[in-house]
């Protein structure tokens, strides 16, 4: 579905991405954990087209998305930070979206409005809503329009719990549908009954891209958390190692 | 395009720095008219006012905004849309409330007061100054990621062209004032939006008379009708320049 190549990106003097590659496919949910500033939101970005990589390509459907637009019809982004013009009430973004997106009402997904309530504060100004409110806000135009692939930054940040809960229920139903699920998330414990993959990103560089389940056998661990610890302890362990023994050779 | 600028159009014009802008213009040109006795002299006076403050609300509003739909910004992106076309709504949402606050404070009273070929060039230089310090503000703003970096280039920008740039051009003047310069003002009064439309309404007022030889060389030139559509030529690509600008960088930059 998304085949990304040689990926690279570089800001000033800080190289983002390294060399990147991957592909994901239907049906996958892939949970896209690092450090902050490891270049998850850039790679989220350049796959929506907001960041334009130095090198490399990134392919939807096995197209080329070189500036294009048409694709993102197909995605539903939630930002990590969701800020909208002050004096606009909610139901005007609705409207604004659904007028951009055109997509016919009765294909519309409405159920997040509802679980979270927005249709009651329809008519409040944007300006006036809490941060909470507005993550909500978020997530539910990401769910509107039926999109084969989702793309969440930090979902449930700044989220209570019962409607982290929601939201983590409706990602679960998206993932029954055979869509593709992309999410950055710092609490892991949010992803280890969502994802399918595992893509670990360092200081821009791809640590690993591994299978939940093959993850969890090489570890021998059952929580998202405690695999992706003893991986990173193990790799520093060989590290150490390989190191040792350089100086050694040296010698 | 107006499926995003109408709602961009809709949070401005809820702005409170437009409604007082909007107030600003209606009790300032009101009372100059109910003050002076023939509306020529008030035209003048309003003149004075309103080239200075018009580009200055123009390029700092609109640089402020910019800066504050940064996420929006970044939430059309993720939509099918084009990065052209959704700086060209923003522009054009920006553009349409601050000539509607334009039309609502001056027009209004400008109809009622000054119906005339004066009064009309007077709304005719206002609008153009919108649209032209609206567009140099979308430029700045796309080029600067810094949003203090933004407003104070922006705010310098308004500077050189109210305050220093006829400093430069007096300078100009007066060391080569033994050379014949006609020609070369002309031309030097073009680089400056703020001066053509000065120009533009003094020559319709009749006082150019007291702008000695220069002036009637201005009035010979702008006067005819070559001289308005030069006028509004320049206007023209003193709004497109800048934009255009704005786009092509626009469609490049990271978000």
């Amino acid at each position: 579905m998304i085949r990304i190549e040689h990926i690279q990106k570089r800001f000033k003097k800080l190289q983002v991405l390294n060399d990147i590659s991957a592909e994901f496919e239907r049906g996958q949910v892939i949970s896209l954990i690092g450090p902050n500033g490891s270049g998850k939101t850039t790679l989220i970005k350049s796959i929506l087209g907001m960041v334009k990589p130095d090198s490399g390509k990134i392919f939807f459907r096995n197209a080329y998305i070189n500036g294009s637009f048409a694709y993102r019809q197909h995605i539903g982004y939630m930002p990590q930070i969701g800020r909208y013009p002050d004096h606009m009430k909610m139901g005007q973004l609705f409207d604004m979206l659904k007028n951009i997106r055109g997509v016919p009402e009765e294909q519309l997904d409405n159920e997040l409005i509802r679980q979270f309530d927005l249709f009651t504060m329809f008519e409040k100004p944007m300006r006036t809503l809490s941060g909470g409110t507005r993550q909500k806000v978020s997530a539910a135009l990401a769910f509107l329009f039926n999109p084969e692939v989702l793309i969440l930054d930090e979902p449930t940040a700044g989220l209570d719990p019962l409607s982290s809960e929601i939201l983590k229920e409706k990602i679960l139903k998206e993932k029954q549908k055979h869509k593709l699920i992309l999410i950055t998330s710092h609490i892991l414990s949010d992803l280890d009954e969502l994802t399918t993959h595992v893509m670990y990103l360092q200081e821009g560089n791809l640590q690993f891209f591994k299978e939940i389940g093959n993850l969890r056998e090489e570890t021998g661990e059952q929580k998202l958390g405690k695999a992706i610890a003893s991986i990173l302890k193990s790799e520093k362990e060989v590290q150490t190692v390989i190191r040792d023994l350089l100086s050694a050779v040296k010698k | 395009m107006f499926k995003v600028s109408r709602y961009v159009f809709y949070d401005i014009i809820k702005n409170k720095i437009i409604l007082g802008y909007t107030l600003f213009l209606f009790v300032v040109s009101m009372s100059m008219f109910r003050m002076e006795d023939s509306n020529k002299k008030a035209i003048l006076s309003l003149l004075t006012i309103i080239l200075i403050v018009i580009p200055l609300v123009s390029v700092v509003f609109s640089t402020i905004h910019y800066y504050n739909s940064y996420e929006f910004i970044e939430l059309l992106l993720s939509q099918p849309l084009s990065r052209t076309r959704i700086l060209l709504s923003e522009y054009a949402g920006v553009c349409i409330s601050l000539l509607s606050s334009f039309f609502i404070g001056l027009g209004i009273p400008v109809m009622l007061y000054a119906f005339n070929p004066t009064g009309l060039s007077f709304l005719f230089t206002g609008s153009a100054l919108t649209m032209v310090f609206t567009s140099l503000a979308f430029w700045v703003s796309v080029k600067a990621r810094d949003k203090a970096r933004g407003i104070g280039t922006a705010l310098l920008l308004w500077f050189y062209f109210a305050l220093i740039y006829d400093g430069l051009v007096l300078l100009i003047l007066f060391s080569f004032s033994d050379y014949p310069l006609e020609k070369i003002t002309l031309l030097l009064s073009a680089l400056n939006p703020l001066d053509l439309g000065r120009i533009f309404i003094m020559l319709k007022m009749d006082v150019s008379a007291l702008m000695g030889y220069t002036g009637a060389l201005y009035k010979d030139f702008f006067g005819s009708m070559s001289g308005m559509l030069f006028t509004s030529g320049i206007m023209i690509i003193w709004i497109i320049l800048p934009l255009w600008l704005s786009v092509r960088k626009f469609k490049r930059k990271d978000l």
